[in-house]
């Protein structure tokens, strides 16, 4: 699980939690209300990016290797007004995004049938498992000496490192279906694929979209990871060739890019995710009450 | 098969035996027989964990048996048959809460795949409105009260128009005034609809109030106990109703075969 989506956790728990909203409405000053919002985050972020201000000034740091963060804002500003930077990321999204949903796709496939027909699983289980635990800077030498170092390539790392967070969650999902779910369903006489598009996959989905959040990181990383190895474009080949040119400010900047895809990445896929599984998260605190 | 004009629902020599751990088996139906008419409200009771629910489950096809055989309508049940709906005690569970009430109520039609929509949209309407439920379409399942929600499956159930309604403790889960206000609601669809009804309960009260029969299993291995043909007047009524001396007479007999069976003494000890 990235960084990420732990903070995105830590903000939902901090803007649900019923302590805060009785703490808002006892009179306080502005910094204790702070200490108790979900602000106190950003605030935080906005504090380390000062002190980073702060000892690039100083001097006490080598500047050719840590600018100023204002600098690096301003060099960042200037790739994005430029289109360098954008010329540089549009690719690696397409990458990502196109090896994402092929991953997600076969995952979710693959994960339906281990997990409904027998057969299925004794097949597949033992070559998921010697598979899965490869790291994917270890067969991306194999996959440049079959696929070469175009997208072919990155698409296929990408998918086939999104494919396992996918397929194992599906896997789960639909093992744990509850089984008066499915003889209601074959009381009503529905079996077969009907049965698994009516009552499995909409069951299965709250670990289904577990694995997906899961695998939307994966993905960024191999992307990051594929790009760095072979590539002559994209964000990746951006901060490693900005690095050897000694150009700091711009290889910061494109980590700083990095940092915020993610996070918005993150926010987007949960915002997703509480739409389609609104009835989840109201059935699961029901059943609390 | 030779015995006798042919039933509704046709029960022989009913044998289930389930693998236990350690290697053994536990026998949980022991050659059970029973015949019931189309049209009747019959009620099983019997001590907790005797096969009763079992013995549904097999009638609806959800379960196989191990010996002996289940005729419906004079077709062998072999796999759930469509004339016959199950309905089960844990509404939460049995309910698909991605679905709202109009959807859980649609299941079963929309994989049927005889009716149009317009069909499907107008059944589900009607169904909705005769358990009372009109104005609560949209909503979730989850969002209802537990009465609400099996209201929600006995329309679902219904909107398929089946000839049998199994149903297994259907009220057992809820609190005691919302149970009287679904046993009315069900006694009314059956004399309506002309419903046959299976009702496995351990209330041997509710067992009487609702039956025009009900049976007893004895404790596991099960076999039918007592057969209690139910000749209460109808409409029946939740007080007046369970004042009449044959009511009492019915409880009474029931309770003696269930207390037997358990070993359990009627009188508090002097």
């Amino acid at each position: 699980m990235s960084e990420i989506s732990r903070q995105a956790d830590l903000a939902t728990d901090l803007a649900t939690d019923p302590a805060l909203a009785v703490a808002a409405r006892k009179p306080a000053s502005r910094f204790a209300l702070l200490w108790r919002s979900r602000w106190l985050g950003v605030a935080f972020i906005a504090g380390l990016l000062v002190l980073w201000e702060v000892v690039a000034a100083s001097g006490v740091m080598p500047a050719m290797s840590f600018p100023r963060m204002s600098a690096i804002l301003a060099t960042w500003w200037d790739l994005v007004i430029s289109g360098e930077l954008p010329g540089e990321f549009l690719p690696s999204l397409w990458r990502m995004f196109a090896g994402y949903a092929i991953g997600v796709v076969l995952g979710i496939v693959l994960g339906l049938l281990m997990g409904y027909v027998r057969f299925f699983y004794n097949l597949l289980e033992p070559i998921t498992e010697v598979l899965r635990p490869i790291p994917s800077p270890a067969y991306l030498p194999i996959v440049i000496l079959f696929l070469g170092i175009d997208d072919e390539m990155k698409i296929f790392m990408i998918a086939f490192a999104s494919l396992f967070p996918v397929l194992l969650n599906t896997y789960s999902g639909v093992r744990s279906v509850d089984p008066i779910q499915l003889q209601t369903a074959r009381t009503f006489g529905v079996e077969g694929p009907k049965l698994l598009w009516q009552v499995v996959l909409p069951a299965a989905s709250p670990y289904i979209f577990t694995g997906m959040r899961v695998s939307l990181a994966v993905a960024l990383i191999v992307m990051v990871i594929s790009e760095m190895v072979a590539a002559s474009s994209g964000i990746g080949y951006f901060i490693l060739s900005a690095q050897r040119g000694f150009k700091i400010r711009e290889m910061f900047a494109g980590v700083l890019t990095l940092a915020a895809l993610g996070y918005i990445l993150n926010r987007a896929f949960l915002a997703i995710e509480s739409r389609v599984l609104a009835w989840h998260y109201g059935y699961t605190q029901q059943q609390r009450n | 098969m030779t015995d006798g004009p042919r039933s509704f629902l046709r029960v022989r020599g009913l044998c289930k035996a389930f693998a236990a751990p350690g290697g053994t088996t536990t026998v949980a139906l022991n050659g059970v027989d029973l015949d019931i008419e189309r049209g009747s409200f019959v009620s099983i009771i019997g001590p907790s964990g005797c096969g009763k629910s079992t013995l549904l489950q097999i009638i609806a096809g959800l379960v196989g048996s191990t010996a002996g055989a289940v005729w419906l309508d004079g077709r062998q049940v072999e796999a759930p048959p469509p004339g016959a709906i199950y309905v089960f005690q844990q509404y939460t569970r049995s309910l698909f809460p991605w679905k709202t009430v109009e959807r859980n109520v649609a299941f079963g039609l929309e994989n049927r795949g005889t009716l149009s929509r317009t069909d499907i949209a107008a059944r589900t309407c009607e169904l909705i409105g005769l358990v009372k439920l009109t104005g609560f379409e949209r909503h979730y399942p989850w969002q209802l009260s537990g009465g609400m929600q099996q209201r929600v499956a006995i329309a679902r159930a219904l909107a398929c128009r089946p000839q049998v309604l199994l149903m297994d403790e259907p009220f057992s889960a809820v609190d005691a005034l919302t149970r009287v206000g679904l046993q009315e609601l069900l006694r009314a669809l059956w004399r309506e609809l002309g419903l046959t009804v299976i009702f496995v309960t351990h209330d041997v009260d509710e067992g009487v109030y609702l039956s025009t029969r009900v049976v007893a299993l004895s404790r596991a291995p099960a076999a039918v106990a007592v057969d209690l043909p139910i000749d209460l007047p109808h409409p029946r009524d939740q007080i007046a109703t369970r004042a009449l001396p044959q009511y009492l007479d019915y409880r009474a007999r029931l309770l003696a075969q269930l207390f037997a069976d358990e070993g359990l003494t009627a009188t508090e000890a002097a």
